[in-house]
């Protein structure tokens, strides 16, 4: 991972709408008085959500000052995390886990999709500048795998034209089912559950 | 106490110190990088690793508090083979590039590496690269060198007060720098470049000018300011080349600001070097010999009361004492004065003039008042004393008007004289019953307010206040000046005033012509509309005092001649010469005693030791006796102004300076597009 581009278009103002005006006071209030600042990186990401997925630096001084801190501050914050983007990332930002188990199962066969699909380089916009995708460290879904996640949703048990179909109607406009795509539900054997059969909420 | 043994020596130490401190006090060196005694601690260098019986790993001695018992080891072969591990690591991304390095030779890591340091590295691959950020005309930086160690960040942070610097970025990628690589607005900043143990912060202005091994070192006292930081001065040949910090507890820590630190190349600019002449509004270089006859002729056809003298900022004490016998017992005149300005001041006791508290008292007050001044600008160095006051106990910091940002939060007071009156008569006004319930308060009081009509008033009628409360008593005084120029209580000390105290004679004469020759020494900060006057100036750069003059006679600089300063605490202090004066200039003194020479036939001083030795004599035998003062002093509703600064330009040498001319363009640079916010 190398340090992250801040994009070199950043829009001139940023400001919380009304619903995430109150949701950022919200935040703060789970911190005690004084100690506003640990907000900060709830504040972020309801910045990141609000503007497209990624966070421009109006954003992070408007947080600074939210917050009444320093701006390093806040920009360091956002650079560390991998989560927060900096630049542009598309209405529909792609992130396919390339992680060992992900790996073994053919991530890169979607990898190789979303390369054909969507852009040649990772973190590059797609022509129409709605979607990006990006090579992440494991998600946590390693018995789906292969996997990706598309803004909040996962999408499991993937292959190649399971993907690009997925990314079909992604660029079209349509929205995709999250889930598992081999008709599982959540992480059961494939074949069908084999235990605790008489318990519904298993 | 703590008991505990390092290296099989039993030792003793307070409660709160790290093991680090324990090995030092133990007389074992321990590497580090990342560990400041004066910067709180981050043991992200791992260099201070040391054995602990009971631990399976080495630990870093530097974040690990002493405790009882503990058996620690310095020098086992795990201790060292450990320690090479790390500098391993940190060598494998460092670029091998002292011999182009301003660091080399002062560098933390190179000295290390040759203990800990392996002769050929393991490390294939490609080393990483940082691309270089700016951080302002005075700090240089080279960020593939950066070994993350982060006490620049910490400086910044918790000494300057300026959360500036930050590390962005995380692992191999963490990079150092200012928000989007701002200049860093702090007048300590260039702090940062002694603290970096490597070679990624160095100085700008400095770079490619020498190395450390070929400079001649001379421990001094700096003069930029009324606080006298303890600086040590690098020359090579007459060039002074640079200026570092050295330590002084009571004064400056390890810190000075960066007008201390970078007015430096003042010195080899707008010099004079030769007595000049003017002839038709043109300058003429002229002959000693001419100069001084043509001075002891104008002097001889005048009448003494005619005669006037102003000593200036940076006029040291020996050339103060000895324009003082100049004026009383060659010329005999008494018109010689220090202020350049109506400033009033109560001679008669010491505590009038200087900083009572002392600047080490700054951390035990627990109630401040600021009236008219602006510390942050006037003693930069006190300023950061008084960021620790509020850091250490939440002083409570209150400021005449509003003084802009000081590093520490502060509450704004109407800044007119009638809060000074609520104060003193109404005895249940916030503010006063604040001052009586404090143990330790502290009222600072700038020269501003004591050049206002009402200067007297509230000067004196504050210091009956403080004496009534019982707050100026053996142990603590209250009432404190904080004086803007190096000059200026060593003048008060050699009583160099005219006048009572209140009004100041000579510049009101001169100001309405009434002298025939006006005498500057060093005297740059004064300005009035000339008429037939001789001036004679005599002092070091080319500036204001300069054009006023019909004759310049050269002198030196505080680099060039040994002398003595007071500072704003009444602490007196020598300064040496680093080098000498330039081309034909000569020490002011001299000048002084060979006027006299050819005026009376005699020298005042047969050498400089007479000259000291006399001058020490007469600040001992003047022990001043407190006189009272009538009490009529009149109040005059109006507001407390604090005389504008421009920090960067203050005095003659660093108006001389080319880095300091950089550091005020950036500054104004910055206020004029409005980008902070």
């Amino acid at each position: 991972m190398s340090i992250k581009k801040i994009s070199k278009e950043q829009p001139d103002k940023f400001e919380f709408d009304k619903k995430n005006n109150e949701v950022a006071k919200k935040i703060i209030q789970n911190y005690p008085v004084g100690k506003q600042q640990s907000a900060v990186m709830g504040l972020l990401y309801l910045a990141q959500k609000q503007n497209d997925n990624w966070i421009p630096l109006s954003a992070m001084k408007y947080i600074a000052k939210f917050l009444d801190m320093p701006y390093i501050k806040v920009y360091e914050v956002a650079t560390f995390y991998s989560m927060y983007n900096l630049s542009p990332v598309g209405k529909y930002f792609i992130q396919i886990c390339t992680t060992t188990p992900c790996m073994i199962r053919g991530a890169y066969k979607l990898v190789d999709v979303c390369k054909r699909k969507i852009s040649n380089k990772e973190n590059n916009l797609s022509d129409d500048r709605k979607c990006s995708w990006v090579e992440v460290e494991c998600l946590g879904a390693c018995i789906n795998a292969p996997m990706m996640q598309i803004n909040d949703d996962y999408f499991e048990d993937l292959d190649e034209n399971k993907c690009e179909k997925i990314i079909d109607q992604i660029l079209s406009g349509k929205k995709p089912e999250p889930g598992s795509y081999k008709g599982r539900k959540n992480s059961e054997p494939e074949n069908n559950r084999k235990t605790l059969i008489n318990l519904k909420n298993a | 106490m703590i008991k505990l043994k390092v290296n099989d020596i039993d030792i003793e130490v307070e409660e709160g110190t790290t093991v680090l401190q324990a090995c030092e006090k133990a007389g074992f060196e321990i590497p580090r990088f990342c560990y400041h005694e004066k910067l709180s601690i981050a043991g992200n260098c791992r260099m201070c690793l040391v054995e602990m019986e009971k631990s399976p790993k080495p630990v870093a001695s530097c974040a690990m508090p002493a405790s009882d018992g503990m058996n620690i080891k310095t020098n086992t072969q795990l201790v060292e083979k450990a320690r090479k591990g790390v500098m391993e690591f940190l060598l494998a991304n460092h670029p091998l590039d002292c011999p182009v390095c301003d660091q080399g030779g002062e560098c933390d890591l190179q000295d290390q590496s040759m203990f800990y340091g392996i002769d050929k590295s393991r490390y294939k691959e490609n080393k990483r690269y940082v691309p270089d950020k700016y951080m302002g005309p005075l700090i240089k930086t080279q960020m593939t060198r950066c070994i993350h160690c982060t006490r620049c960040i910490r400086f910044a942070t918790e000494i300057g007060g300026v959360t500036e610097l930050g590390a962005i970025g995380r692992g191999e990628d963490m990079q150092i720098t200012t928000y989007l690589e701002k200049s860093m607005e702090s007048e300590l900043s260039a702090n940062v470049i002694d603290l970096c143990p490597v070679g990624a912060l160095t100085s700008k202005p400095y770079v490619f000018e020498a190395r450390p091994w070929e400079l001649k070192k001379t421990e001094t006292i700096d003069v930029m300011d009324a606080v006298g930081s303890n600086i040590r001065v690098d020359t090579y040949g007459w060039e002074v080349k640079r200026v570092l910090p050295r330590i002084n507890e009571d004064i400056n820590a390890e810190w000075i600001s960066d007008k201390t630190r970078y007015s430096c190349d003042g010195l080899k600019n707008q010099r004079l070097d030769v007595p000049y002449l003017k002839e038709n509004n043109q300058f003429k270089k002229i002959s000693w010999k001419e100069a001084n006859k043509i001075i002891v002729e104008k002097i001889n056809n005048v009448n003494s009361e005619k005669i006037a003298g102003l000593t200036g900022d940076l006029t040291n004490m020996e050339t103060c004492f000895i324009a003082k016998e100049f004026f009383n017992k060659t010329i005999k005149s008494k018109y010689l004065d220090c202020r350049n300005d109506n400033y009033y001041i109560n001679n008669s006791s010491r505590e009038n003039y200087i900083f009572n508290s002392k600047i080490n008292g700054i951390e035990e007050t627990d109630l401040l008042i600021l009236i008219g001044t602006n510390p942050r600008y006037e003693a930069t160095i006190l300023n950061l004393r008084i960021r620790q006051s509020y850091l250490k106990n939440k002083t409570e910091i209150y400021s005449m008007g509003d003084i802009g940002d000081q590093t520490y939060p502060y509450t704004i007071l109407n800044n007119s004289t009638d809060t000074i009156k609520e104060i003193l008569e109404n005895e249940n006004s916030e503010i006063a019953v604040k001052i009586k319930n404090s143990s330790k308060p502290m009222i600072v009081i700038g020269q501003s307010v004591l050049k206002l009509k009402s200067g007297k008033y509230i000067f004196e009628s504050l210091k009956n206040y403080l004496i009534k409360n019982n707050k100026i008593n053996d142990q603590w005084k209250a009432l404190n000046v904080l004086s803007n120029n190096a000059s200026t209580v060593g003048s008060y000390d050699l009583d160099l005033l005219s006048g009572n105290g209140e009004e100041n004679p000579t510049i009101n004469n001169i100001k309405e012509n009434k002298f025939e020759i006006i005498f500057l020494f060093g005297q740059d900060e004064f300005s009035f509309k000339k008429k037939n006057e001789f001036v004679v100036y005599i002092g070091s750069h080319g500036d204001k005092g300069a054009e006023l003059a019909n004759i310049i006679l050269p002198g030196a600089s505080f680099t060039e001649q040994e002398s003595h300063f007071t500072n704003l605490e009444g602490r007196i202090q020598k300064s040496y010469s680093a080098s000498y004066p330039p081309g034909d200039a000569k020490e002011d003194w001299e000048i002084i005693n060979n006027l006299s020479e050819l005026l009376k036939r005699k020298k005042l001083f047969n050498n400089k030791n007479e000259l000291v030795d006399s001058m020490l004599n007469y600040l001992k035998l003047n022990i001043k006796e407190e006189n009272t003062v009538d009490i009529n002093f009149k109040f005059i509703s109006e507001k407390i102004i604090i005389n504008p600064m421009d920090y960067y330009f203050s005095n003659v040498i660093a108006r001389a300076s080319k880095t300091m001319a950089e550091c005020r363009n950036e500054k104004t640079k910055i206020k004029r597009t409005g980008t902070e916010g």
